[in-house]
């Protein structure tokens, strides 16, 4: 004879102010073998989980139904308190009579009770006939992969490695540094970017417990939290970059040239090359879309002059497979594009210009070495208007989200502006100031009263060439007027978006994106830097926009907790597995193919399919394959789910 | 209205002007209306203090001088008490009634010893202060 307790939680009213809980408990008392109900206002504080302990142990409870909230969320803190009640914690489950009854259902307040009883119902069902299970262990691989070396992630790789675990970092591009390396000067204080950011690359590069992967991207990851298999495809670089000291003579020498990426098209690179001459690594890359010999075969005038050999013509793509028990996605940003913003001259208008290119122009290692000179004619623009919110806060014609770094890098943009070209007007069109950082809002204030910058609060409609000047048609909403002011450049702010490559990343990682396409915390308050995916955490603007402060800050975070992981050497493995019914099981194979976590395999010569119990997450592909009925999970059977399927 | 802001009639000279009779800095206010929020005339101003300002701060003196805000202002110092960023807000109201009183080819003020005796008792003093006012030329 079963003794279940059935535990109702309030949630404080999110359950109680809908679901009539004492015709819950009512009902469920009812129901045989159930030996004790009761209700409480928060069963996962601590007076309640002594409760429920109280009640296992005083009423010599052998099963628990928790009708609360959702599983994801305190599956765990309950399990916990059984476990500490002497009761096996796979004895106890959770009905989430909260998502699936009270929040979806507050109008129709007694079906969702009925509902609630129903499910609750049913789990007793499937509670009498749980059987106790443990847990096995797994080792954790000492060695975490980052993905992305912008300044998130080089900071990660960096606080794990001083951690004493080996890192594999990997950035796509041929050097690392991210867009912190585009920049001039960082708000607030006026730091020079290259200042405080090239001796951190240098430190990533050297440090002997990282693994730099630059011009390499992440293909395939399986396996599972504290052993992930990882193949890492490094792509043909067509110059043996171990070997080659960074000379440069073939970037000088080489005869093609394109749009450079890192400049944001404000001038040209070589189509052998290095995204500056600060790289790290600065061994060049050959871009074999310009490459006029790996075009058609002629050329060849950087294997010439190469004294070391090192360019090879016939590299392929290298791939390499690393075992990792953890991590750290920080794939940063991008640019929402120009060309969304036909109104503002879809990128057709040379002297429109974004951010970036704004901080390329007054970057001392930039195409006019730091001179403000617009793009057009090389003039020094006198009067400068920057929009902010291009793309941003428009849920129709853009991204409905701030931005959050706009405000900080306009003001500072517009007195940077000040500070070189002294005679020059600047404008800022802005919907609010948001400014919420320390010493932020001191910085935009100095920014207004040192340069006289003149704020306008509005948005601006139109920009139009005329007579050499970029028109601009805007609106102060203050005053009430519309402005008119004849430009001579204008910057916008436009949106970030995540970076081009995030959506492929998140698919291999097979975790969640929001709606916006950054990738999706595990919880927005209390778990912002996990996903949902164990051993799978975010750092930097790969999660949302963010500066630099909080981008390291959640770098530092996702750091130590990639750490802590490793630093547990084993883990617990999931203890509702798949199982063999070996009279059954044909070995027919179509459970090895279905398994996403490679942990079926054929035993031959018993001729059985066999569950390595380490890697199997309890998914229940293989059950949902087999055609003989041969295989269950633990807890979850076909028995369990059909006397469920009868209660309800 | 449409302010058309081409560069060169866009000067300092007005800001300097105002500033040097105020001694105030325009560029100091958030525009966050505490003042006129406070102002005691501002229902019956053309535009309240808080739209001074940022008139002001875009060099609009012409549509500035047309309004009759800084002739209501009763120098209550409310909006200076207020004002978050610490901007004497009557001083630039003060500076405004200069400015419009200096360029003037006759002489607007009127004279103490022109007003009747019994009256001159019982004038508020703001009153005979502003009549002899500021005419310098």
């Amino acid at each position: 004879m079963n003794r279940i307790g059935v535990f109702c939680c309030w949630c404080g009213s999110n359950i109680a102010g809908v679901l009539d809980l004492d015709r819950v408990l009512e009902e469920t008392a009812k129901i045989p073998g159930v030996a004790h109900t009761e209700y409480y206002k928060y069963f996962c504080s601590q007076p309640g989980q002594e409760m429920v302990i109280n009640a296992i142990r005083e009423h010599e409870l052998d099963g628990v139904v928790m009708a609360a909230c959702s599983p994801s969320m305190h599956e765990g803190t309950f399990r916990k308190a059984a476990q500490r009640a002497g009761l096996n914690e796979y004895q106890l489950e959770i009905v989430n009579v909260r998502e699936q009854c009270s929040w979806v259902h507050q109008l129709e307040k007694d079906a969702a009770t009925d509902k609630a009883i129903k499910l609750i119902a049913a789990m007793v069902e499937k509670t009498k006939q749980n059987e106790p299970l443990t847990a096995g262990t797994a080792p954790v691989v000492q060695r975490a992969l980052v993905i992305g070396a912008g300044i998130s992630g080089m900071q990660a790789a960096l606080d794990i490695a001083n951690g004493g675990c080996e890192v594999v970092l990997v950035e796509k591009e041929p050097s690392i540094g991210g867009h912190m390396a585009q920049l001039s000067e960082t708000f607030p204080t006026l730091d020079c970017s290259q200042c405080i950011m090239t001796p951190r690359m240098v430190e990533v590069a050297q440090h002997e417990n990282i693994r730099l992967m630059t011009y390499s991207n992440v293909d395939e990851v399986t396996g599972n939290v504290g052993n992930f298999h990882v193949k890492v495809r490094t792509k043909a670089a067509f110059v043996d970059r171990d070997t080659c000291t960074g000379c440069g003579l073939c970037i000088e020498k080489c005869p093609a040239k394109t749009s450079s990426e890192f400049s944001r098209g404000l001038e040209n690179r070589k189509a052998i090359y290095v995204n500056s001459p600060q790289a790290v690594p600065n061994q060049p890359v050959i871009d074999a879309e310009h490459c006029m010999y790996l075009l058609n075969g002629k050329c060849g005038v950087c294997k010439k002059v190469c004294e070391i050999g090192a360019i090879d013509y016939e590299q392929e793509d290298r791939f390499e497979e690393i075992d990792v028990g953890a991590i750290v996605v920080a794939t940063g940003y991008d640019l929402y594009d120009q060309k969304e913003f036909p109104e503002f001259g879809g990128g057709e208008i040379p002297d429109v210009i974004d951010g970036l290119q704004f901080e390329r122009l007054n970057s001392a290692s930039g195409p006019t070495l730091g001179e403000i000179r617009r793009p057009s004619d090389g003039k020094i623009p006198k009067q400068i208007v920057f929009i902010q919110c291009c793309g941003s806060r428009d849920p129709e014609n853009g991204v409905p989200y701030c931005s959050r770094i706009c405000c900080m890098y306009t003001g500072k943009q517009a007195m940077l502006y000040k500070h070189k070209v002294h005679d020059g007007q600047a404008y800022v069109f802005y919907m609010d100031i948001r400014a919420g950082g320390k010493g932020y809002e001191e910085f935009i204030q100095r920014g207004i009263e040192e340069t006289n910058t003149i704020y306008f609060r509005g948005r601006v409609s139109r920009l139009y060439r005329q007579n050499g000047k970029v028109m601009v048609s805007g609106v102060d909403t203050l005053s009430g007027q519309t402005i008119e002011i004849p430009a001579d450049m204008v910057v916008l702010a436009t949106a970030i978006v995540p970076s081009e490559g995030a959506a492929q990343v998140a698919e291999t990682l097979n975790v969640a994106t929001s709606e916006s396409g950054f990738f999706a915390e595990a919880h927005v308050k209390l778990r912002p830097v996990e996903t949902q995916r164990r051993g799978i955490f975010l750092a930097g603007c790969a999660q949302a926009p963010k500066d630099i402060p909080d981008a390291v800050s959640q770098a530092g975070c996702a750091a130590s907790k990639a750490l802590a992981l490793l630093a547990s050497r084993q883990l617990k493995s999931e203890a509702q597995v798949a199982i063999v019914d070996e009279e059954r099981c044909a070995a027919c194979g179509m459970c090895v193919a279905a398994c996403p976590y490679g942990a079926r395999t054929l035993d031959e010569e018993r001729n059985v399919a066999e569950v390595d119990e380490s890697l199997c997450e309890g998914c229940g592909a293989c059950v949902a394959t087999c055609l003989n009925k041969a295989c269950e999970l633990k807890n979850l059977t076909s028995r369990q789910i059909s006397t469920m399927v009868g209660e309800l | 209205m449409k302010l058309v802001l081409e560069r060169g009639d866009f000067t300092r000279t007005f800001h300097e002007r105002l500033k040097e009779l105020s001694g105030q800095d325009l560029f100091t206010c958030y525009q966050c209306g505490k003042c006129s929020a406070g102002c005691p005339s501002a229902a019956v101003m053309d535009a309240p203090p808080h739209a001074i300002v940022r008139l002001a701060w875009f060099g609009q003196e012409d549509d500035l001088m047309k309004l009759n805000s800084y002739w209501l202002c009763a120098a209550c110092l409310t909006c200076d008490l207020r004002c978050p960023k610490g901007i004497d807000i009557s001083r630039i109201m003060e500076a405004l009634r200069v400015m419009f009183l200096r360029p003037r080819e006759e002489p607007d003020m009127v004279p103490p010893e022109s007003l009747p005796k019994d009256m001159l008792s019982r004038i508020p003093q703001q009153a005979l202060v502003a009549g002899m006012r500021k005419y310098t030329k």
